[in-house]
């Protein structure tokens, strides 16, 4: 292998970081493990994890108890909409204080929840724990007990704090937390010939995108988890004949303890690219056509009309974009998968992909799908990202808010996408969005004054 | 100073918050990382959980749109148990060797706080294991106490009690500004400049957080208070803090006084006539020169704007917020052009605390009604209650606007939702004339979308 790409890595990086080889079998990444001290991670801690999952549950009351930080640096920064109601997008914390850190914070969250409660009227409660209480040993539980008991709603404590693990650690917590609230409607489980979305957050819509294509071929969405859910929807998911995870990082572990309990079957999926979004729906066609024998051909035409759509749309854009190459750094590396063959259909060519939380098969089919000669890294930070995109001449980097100066100080294009994203970049159509923001980021003329511009023509 | 004992009354019957809605401030290590990247060579080092500096990168880089690297000595479960000092320690190795920093600030957080990690004793026995030893300075900024503004001088104080030298005076000049934009910062040294001064600027993020493009990854990005400067701050002439809340606690200016003799002028930050009048007199009696004349036309130039739309400002009524010494400085300003304060808010306390805003003579005349320690929630339940006709304040206030269906003066810091906040001005003649046209073309340009007219000549 070569090791041209872990010259100059910090010594508690090594084993994180390799370059692909022509002609040799996959080898192990580590990964999975907590973030080297002082490496400045792109990571965040274990109630990020938890805080995107449950997020978008939008007529849940999401109360994180702490310091205001957790929950200001947390306002409402999601693209994750809603169809009714949004109390999603305000921020409430018990922003706890020196005197409560000395006395303890579980009565000033208990006023908090019941005043939040009496005001919202919500259809749940989610209650985050920060770091602090972790320390500070609040018994959050039995809070939650009692207020749930009094306003007879479903009050959860969210086991996030911080310290407690990776962001990974985070998912499992809310997905616990949901655990609480799925299969507590009367319904037979699988009762319903239809699926749920896992891992869906509904980013710019995506989720309604996606719900739509369900709808087109007869096959009812029971929930999605959790883009624009409701509590109440949340509650039937068990209804739901099949699942599919799309985030497979922040809820596969959701979709086995649902196969197990329920014997809901799963398939991990992908809507990002024309082949992955093509493939899911084949998918649930699979799931599902033990109920409905026609189902795998309604699926078919309905991905041979959208394929039909959309490829000319995007050849359009692919003119431009032949031969490019570009760097990919994401939070779950399942994404990275749909993207390296996205961008294979503008005719890119990856050079460079990263995520945070990829595990170690999510790794190793990223170096069967690349070519030799890219650069494959867990948990990455900003010294090694800038290194790799000028050393691979990348035009391009796909990622996110904390990604974007890195690409724009070095004179590289960018394309946003994660949570934050405002655009929807998932199914047919966001292939299409997905084109035309890669292609108007690489082809602006800013660049040709940029020093890395002045370089590659020199 | 004269106090209002309505205002005080009014204070005194504010109840302290339970819980936070929608905050109207961040915490203590956000701003402690701010006032370290404002020092030459230093790289932020947050001791806590990987998320803290995670999200304060995320939340600095929305705002100045460029690499904000702050490294985190990235807490697990066995150091919130056994102590930090060894993830410290390891952080401070992998900063240095990825870095090469002139400085590592430390900071430490809620968790690190709360568990009780002596830092000052962890620096003092650590042993650098690598070749690039560099200087150390640490801040206590626990989450839960105060806000990002007392993170933000509590670093400054600690950079200067640290570093700062006595000896014969140079004769030069330190100036402590609260949190202002990079173009501010560099008003302030052209100003300096104007009158032949030297001095400690301190922070100067001006450039290192507003900087061009890079032809490769600038670890430590150019600019930045010099080291050096900071140790000739105990040889100055005079001290110069800017920013109401410093009067009110201990800060380097009152460390330098009571340590090495220095006067120290505490003034608020000079945004409008009278605040920049009184900033620059001061500057000139240090100077022993007058007030340079074309500073002196600037201000005639102000003047004779404020008299030309004058008749604008009339009848407006403004809801104010940001942190206490901007809210309080944008008060005062608003005043001055007859715009009524009407309520002036901030998550933090300082100079909003109790009776330092009666202080103000301009104030004390207007109902003016303050709101130190607030949130969103009951800014925006107050200002239902006035009925304002304008916004004058950070993003995060544009929720509110939207709500009011008012217009919104962004100013301050944060501002996620425009480009060019560090080009934000108000200080000095020069940036008060363009908060000024900011306030009345907004105002104008609100009426215009308003109206069924559509007049376009005035």
């Amino acid at each position: 292998m070569p090791d041209h790409a872990i010259h100059g890595l910090l010594e508690d990086r090594k084993g994180q970081v390799l370059e692909t080889a022509s002609g040799t079998e996959p080898t192990e990444l580590r990964c999975g493990t907590r973030s080297a001290a002082g490496s400045v991670s792109q990571r965040a801690c274990v109630f990020c994890g938890s805080r995107v999952v449950l997020y978008p549950i939008a007529d849940a009351l999401h109360l994180v108890h702490g310091p205001a930080g957790c929950a200001a640096y947390t306002w409402d920064i999601r693209g994750a909409m809603s169809s009714g109601p949004a109390l999603h997008r305000h921020s409430f914390t018990t922003d706890l204080r020196e005197t409560d850190v000395i006395y303890g914070g579980a009565a000033k969250l208990e006023k908090a929840l019941r005043e939040l409660i009496a005001k919202h009227a919500p259809n749940a409660a989610f209650i985050y724990s920060t770091c602090i209480v972790g320390l500070i040993g609040d018994d959050v539980d039995a809070v939650a007990r009692r207020v749930s008991a009094d306003t007879g709603i479903p009050v959860i404590p969210v086991k996030s704090e911080g310290f407690k693990g990776t962001k990974k650690d985070g998912y499992a917590a809310a997905c616990d937390a949901l655990m609480e609230l799925v299969g507590t409607s009367p319904e037979a489980p699988r009762s319903v010939r239809g699926i749920n979305i896992m891992g869906e957050f509904n980013l710019a819509g995506e989720a309604w995108m996606i719900r739509e294509y369900f709808e087109r071929i007869g096959v009812p969405v029971v929930t999605t988890l959790t883009g624009d859910a409701r509590v109440e929807t949340v509650r039937r998911a068990h209804t739901a004949s099949a699942n599919i995870v799309q985030c497979s990082g922040s809820m596969q572990g959701l979709a086995i303890e649902l196969e197990k309990r329920y014997g809901q079957p799963y398939r991990r999926v992908s809507f990002f690219g024309l082949e992955d979004t093509a493939q899911a729906i084949y998918d649930v066609a699979d799931l599902l056509s033990e109920f409905d024998p026609e189902l795998p051909q309604r699926a078919a035409q309905l991905v041979g009309d959208e394929m039909a759509r959309v490829l000319p749309a995007i050849e359009v854009f692919r003119r431009d974009m032949e031969g490019r190459r570009a760097a990919i750094y994401v939070g779950g590396a399942f994404k990275a998968h749909s993207l390296i063959k996205a961008l294979r259909h503008l005719g890119m060519r990856t050079v460079v992909v990263g995520s945070q939380t990829g595990n170690s098969d999510d790794y190793k089919r990223l170096q069967q799908l690349c070519d030799p000669g890219t650069v494959i890294v867990d948990d990455s930070n900003p010294v090694e990202l800038s290194r790799f995109i000028l050393e691979k001449k990348a035009d391009l980097l796909i990622g996110g808010v904390k990604e974007r100066p890195i690409a724009y100080k070095l004179g590289v294009a960018f394309c946003d996408h994660n949570h934050e994203r405002k655009i929807p970049l998932a199914g047919f159509e966001g292939m299409i969005h997905f084109a035309r923001e890669v292609h108007g980021s690489v082809t602006s003329p800013v660049w040709r004054w940029t020093a890395r511009n002045r370089e590659v023509r020199a | 100073m004269s106090l209002d004992m309505e205002s005080l009354a009014a204070l005194e019957t504010e109840e302290s918050p339970e819980y936070a809605v929608n905050p109207c401030k961040v915490c203590a290590p956000l701003g402690a990382s701010l006032a370290f990247k404002g020092v030459e060579g230093a790289v932020p080092l947050l001791h806590g959980s990987q998320g803290c500096a995670t999200y304060i990168r995320r939340y600095l880089i929305s705002h100045f749109r460029e690499p904000v690297d702050i490294a985190s000595s990235s807490f697990d479960e066995m150091a919130a148990v056994f102590g930090g000092a060894d993830s410290l320690m390891r952080a401070l190795d992998n900063v240095a060797a990825q870095y090469q920093p002139q400085l590592i600030g430390v900071a430490t957080t809620c968790l690190s706080e709360t568990i009780g990690d002596d830092v000052a004793d962890a620096l003092r026995r650590y042993q650098p294991s690598n070749e690039f030893d560099c200087a150390r300075v640490q801040v206590s900024t626990p989450s839960y106490s105060g806000t990002h503004l007392d993170g933000y001088y509590a670093t400054v104080t600690s950079l200067v009690e640290s570093l700062a030298e006595g000896g014969p005076s140079t004769g030069t000049v330190n100036i402590f500004p609260g949190i202002v934009s990079p173009s501010d910062l560099r008003w302030i040294k052209r100003t300096l400049e104007a009158f032949g001064l030297e001095g400690c600027l301190l922070p100067d993020y001006s450039d290192t957080l507003d900087g061009g493009q890079w032809s490769a990854y600038n670890r430590l990005p150019p600019g930045g208070t010099p080291l050096a400067k900071i140790r000739d701050a105990g040889k100055a002439a005079a001290s110069v803090e800017l920013g109401w809340s410093q009067a009110r606690r201990e800060t380097a200016g009152s460390y330098l006084n009571r340590e090495f003799g220095i006067p120290c002028h505490s003034l608020g930050l000079p945004v409008g006539l009278e605040a920049t009048d009184a900033f620059l007199e001061v500057l000139s009696r240090i100077s022993g020169r007058p007030i340079p004349e074309s500073m002196q036309a600037e201000r005639a130039r102000l003047l004779d704007a404020y008299v030309d739309a004058h008749k604008i400002a009339v009848g407006q009524k403004a809801v104010v917020f940001g942190d206490e010494d901007t809210a309080l400085a944008l008060a005062l300003f608003l005043a001055e052009i007859g715009v009524e304060p009407a309520l002036v808010a901030s998550g933090g306390s300082g100079a909003l605390a109790d009776t330092a805003p009666a202080a103000h003579e301009s104030l004390r005349t207007l109902n003016v009604k303050f709101m130190p320690d607030s949130d969103f929630a009951r800014i925006g339940e107050a200002a239902k209650a006035v009925s304002p006709t304008l916004l004058v304040g950070h993003s995060k206030g544009y929720k509110l606007a939207r709500e009011l269906d008012i217009p919104l003066v962004r100013v301050g810091f944060p501002v996620h939702d425009r480009y060019g906040a560090a080009r934000i001005t108000m200080l000095g003649y020069e940036g008060t004339q363009r908060l000024f046209d900011d306030v009345v073309n907004t105002i104008l340009d609100h009426r215009q979308a308003k109206s069924g007219v559509g007049y376009f000549y005035f």
